[in-house]
């Protein structure tokens, strides 16, 4: 799972001339209309295969499993796009679909969250049709911008990326690099609020001991951990989360009002550090509250 | 709309025969012409056919005498399975430079280009964002031979935008286009008995149908819309969902690892896959439409109803297929029924042979014939009182004619009627009631033929006759009208009286046009007529 890092194509060869003709807020009346008929949206997601996921897989291992507890929802804005930004760690990332579990449940306006992913899932059979299915979308400036700007949805990124999934027991809460500053860029771009979101006990649901790089290679895989049930349970392994107990935290939602913020790349630096100062401020502090791994 | 007179290139494809049918639709186009190497597919009523491929000098010169303002070039090769790599390079690279050869330059009349591209432009990469908007350059190095075309032909179009500011273009990249009478390898693929897929992979897909593609290109012609547009349905679909709404099963026959070998192992089966549609069912592509509908353009049809439409047509096509007659372009024919003064109207002419307004025009004619001997020979020295009664009689022969015509057409609606009959009762008896159906239909067909041949040929020989005597027996006329009441006559009426007129009287009623009515139809119709006098002698 990842930040949108690639340089954005929309802004590296965007005609001025031409895109000064069709202001963009006049396209977003030109969206294409919902049709009732169809299953599946224009991003490929399906709510029949997303909630079939969502009543038996997600809602067991979000109540039963993890037994998430959610602190500051009300940050999550009720409307309009938003972008939540999160840590990230797991083999298999269990935060991000217990974060869109989170919104669904507590919110009190549920609202589909759209997680953006790496590209290589685009590219890996299997992954590639159901990746879609159930609501993640490709890490692409242009994806981004055109749900938060266009269709005002909800995204959710990881600005650490594959970092932070890489990144072994022992290294634990301790966040990685935050990118180029995609994300804050995308989002002032968009004039959408950035919300800060906090995850603890991921890492200690999906522990990493080890990384193989030569299997990694052989498989062709993004990465090849040793986790307590991966390899040797085969890839429903990658599923075998501990029952360590899941503490969400949404934070107060830093504004963009003002146009072309984009452009002040010192300014974009700093707001990516902020956030990152922020996420990782907060979560030693859960942690320094957190008494047991397990039971919170 | 300020394109009046307009070229459109690759007039003999799909697109180009499509496209000036419906340009000749619009009264304030004055003239389509249409080149190409190969005769059009489809019936034209007004659009002017030249042979030429894209030579820039020969182009050149029919821009230029034709003061060419437009020039919509439909000539594009977007899909590799319809002809050799090496052809459609040709064709695209270097056809398209040729073509804008000839519209540049200080002198050019071309004010406005628009080509009809392809969304292939963009590629298919794991990498892509999941909709393209027109800003955004491929992301990485074309990698099928045709997008490469595609890229060079857009490019050198853009190298011309740069250097003839005053020139409007426009670009519009098309989705993959479905419809019930274009061909292509995506239809092909979807009209299989199962939709092939690459084995874990559900790509996105985006559709136009072929009346939005006609349709854009048409709003592109009316409108001043400079820039690249997308043109796609609203809606992008999975390869899954075209093959539920298509109603059939779908099959993930590609291997997805060596793909490739698997594409050239069924290309043996006859499957073709070409590569770009390779990489576009592993990883498919959606397209931001929405600046082109900004510019006021409206779609008919969604991706989805597109993908309808076309299921409805391949359930249907096995059923009909074959009853229709495949049109044929023949140059004697087409130019019969442009020139002919016994063609008053394309339709009316299918109708009936010589139309009632036709034979009470000739009745007319004949009239102001006679008069203007009458007038010539007052005193009177035999040869000229002659010529009334000539008159008269060729008038009772053109009457007789007349009365044949109606029975031969009264032969053939009968003929027709049974083959109605014999259609209805092919309803029962399904297939080989159909053939006999259609050879009844044939035989009315003849029937017809032989008719309109008849009433033609002593219609033909009554003017010639009464011609003849007119002019031998009439001294050069006073400078009017050589056609009496001629400015009571409409514009298509003295066209259709034109090819019966002598050399003289055609530069006399040029002349007299010219100076009064000014008709630039008619000023055209008399010029063409006399060139090809000129050039029969």
């Amino acid at each position: 799972m990842a930040e949108p890092t690639r340089t954005p194509l929309s802004t590296r060869e965007r005609n001025e001339s031409e895109a000064a003709l069709v202001p963009a807020e006049s396209l977003k009346a030109h969206l294409p209309g919902v049709e009732p008929e169809r299953r599946l949206n224009d991003w490929g997601r399906s709510e029949r295969i997303e909630g079939i996921f969502d009543r038996t897989v997600v809602d067991f291992f979000y109540r039963y499993w993890f037994r998430v507890e959610v602190e500051g929802i009300e940050n999550v804005p009720a409307s309009g796009g938003a972008l939540l930004v999160s840590n990230h760690s797991g083999a298999l990332p269990p935060d991000a679909a217990t974060i869109a579990k989170a919104i669904k449940e507590e919110h009190p306006h549920p609202r589909p969250l759209n997680i953006t992913v790496e590209h290589f899932f685009k590219g890996y059979p299997g992954f590639s049709m159901l990746i879609p299915k159930i609501g993640c979308v490709a890490a692409h400036p242009a994806n981004v911008h055109r749900l938060l700007f266009d269709e005002e949805q909800l995204v959710l990124v990881f600005p650490e990326g594959r970092k932070g999934t890489e990144k072994l027991y022992k290294d634990r809460y301790r966040l990685r690099r935050f990118g180029r500053g995609g994300f804050v860029q995308a989002a002032m771009r968009a004039r959408a609020p950035i919300v800060p979101v906090c995850v603890v006990g991921a890492e200690e649901a999906a522990p990493i001991f080890a990384q193989v790089g030569m299997l990694k290679r052989l498989t062709g895989l993004l990465y090849f951990p040793i986790t307590p049930t991966f390899p040797h349970f085969g890839l429903l392994g990658m599923l075998g989360y501990l029952p360590a107990k899941f503490k969400i935290r949404f934070l107060e939602p830093i504004r963009f009002d003002e146009e072309g913020l984009d452009e002040d790349k010192a300014l974009v630096q700093t707001v990516a550090h902020d956030v990152r100062a922020s996420i990782q401020e907060n979560l030693w502090d859960m942690l320094a509250k957190r008494k047991s791994v397990w039971f919170g | 709309m300020d394109s009046r007179r307009i070229l459109v290139t690759g007039l003999s494809t799909y697109w180009g025969g499509r496209l000036a049918q419906a340009l000749e639709a619009f009264p304030e186009v004055e003239a389509v012409v249409g080149v190409d190497n190969e005769e059009p597919q489809v019936e034209l009523e007004r659009t002017e056919y030249v042979k030429v491929g894209a030579q820039h000098a020969l182009l050149r010169r029919v821009v230029e005498a034709a003061e060419i303002d437009t020039v919509v070039d439909t000539r594009l090769v977007v899909d590799s399975s319809t002809t050799s790599p090496s052809k459609a390079h040709e064709n695209n690279v270097i056809g398209t430079m040729n073509i804008l050869a000839a519209c540049s330059g200080a002198s050019s009349p071309v004010r406005k280009v628009v080509l009809k591209s392809s969304t292939h432009y963009y590629g298919c990469e794991q990498d892509d964002p999941s909709f393209f908007d027109e800003t955004m350059e491929r992301p990485q190095l074309p990698r099928a031979p045709i997008e490469r075309d595609i890229v060079e032909a857009e490019e050198s179009l853009k190298e011309f935008a740069d250097k003839n500011p005053e020139t409007t273009v426009t670009i519009l990249r098309f989705a993959n286009v479905l419809g019930p009478s274009v061909r292509s390898a995506h239809i092909d693929l979807l009209g299989l008995p199962a939709v092939p897929m690459i084995l874990g992979f559900d790509p996105r897909y985006q559709f136009a149908h072929e009346d939005d593609v006609v349709h854009a290109l048409e709003h592109a012609v009316q409108q001043s819309v400079p820039g690249v547009f997308n043109v796609a349905g609203d809606g992008v679909l999975a390869l899954s969902e075209v093959a539920g709404l298509l109603g059939k099963p779908y099959a993930p026959l590609l291997p997805p690892f060596g793909t490739g070998i698997a594409a050239s192992a069924l290309r043996r089966v006859g499957v073709r896959i070409p590569p770009e549609a390779l990489n576009q069912l592993r990883y498919g592509r959606g397209v931001d439409n929405r600046r082109y509908k900004a510019t006021g353009f409206r779609y008919q049809y969604t991706s989805r109803e597109t993908v309808l439409k076309l299921g409805e047509h391949l359930r249907l096509h096995p059923v009909v297929r074959g009853a229709q007659e495949p049109y044929r372009y023949e140059r004697e024919v087409e130019e019969f029924l442009r020139w002919s003064p016994h063609v008053k109207n394309a339709r009316d002419e299918r109708a009936s042979p010589l139309s009632r307004d036709q034979l009470a025009e000739l009745r007319r004619l004949l009239a102001s014939f006679a008069e203007t001997t009458g007038l010539a020979d007052g005193d009177g020295d035999g040869g000229g009182a002659g010529a009334p009664e000539a008159a008269t009689r060729t008038e009772e022969r053109l009457d007789a004619a007349e009365e044949l015509a109606g029975a031969a057409e009264e032969r053939a609606a009968a003929a027709e009627r049974a083959a109605e009959k014999a259609i209805q009762r092919a309803k029962k008896a399904e297939q080989r009631a159909a053939e006999a159906a259609l050879k009844a239909t044939e035989r009315a067909k003849k029937a017809e033929r032989r008719v309109g041949a008849a009433a033609e040929e002593a219609a033909q020989r009554a003017v010639a006759e009464v011609g003849e005597r007119a002019v031998a027996s009439v001294p050069p006329r006073r400078a009017g009208s050589p056609v009496a009441h001629y400015d009571d006559l409409a514009a298509e009426e003295v066209i259709a009286l034109l090819a019966s007129l002598e050399r003289e009287d055609l530069q006399t009623l040029r002349e007299y046009e010219r100076q009064h009515a000014n008709r630039a139809r008619v000023l055209s119709a008399i010029d063409s007529v006399l060139a090809r006098r000129e050039t029969a002698v």
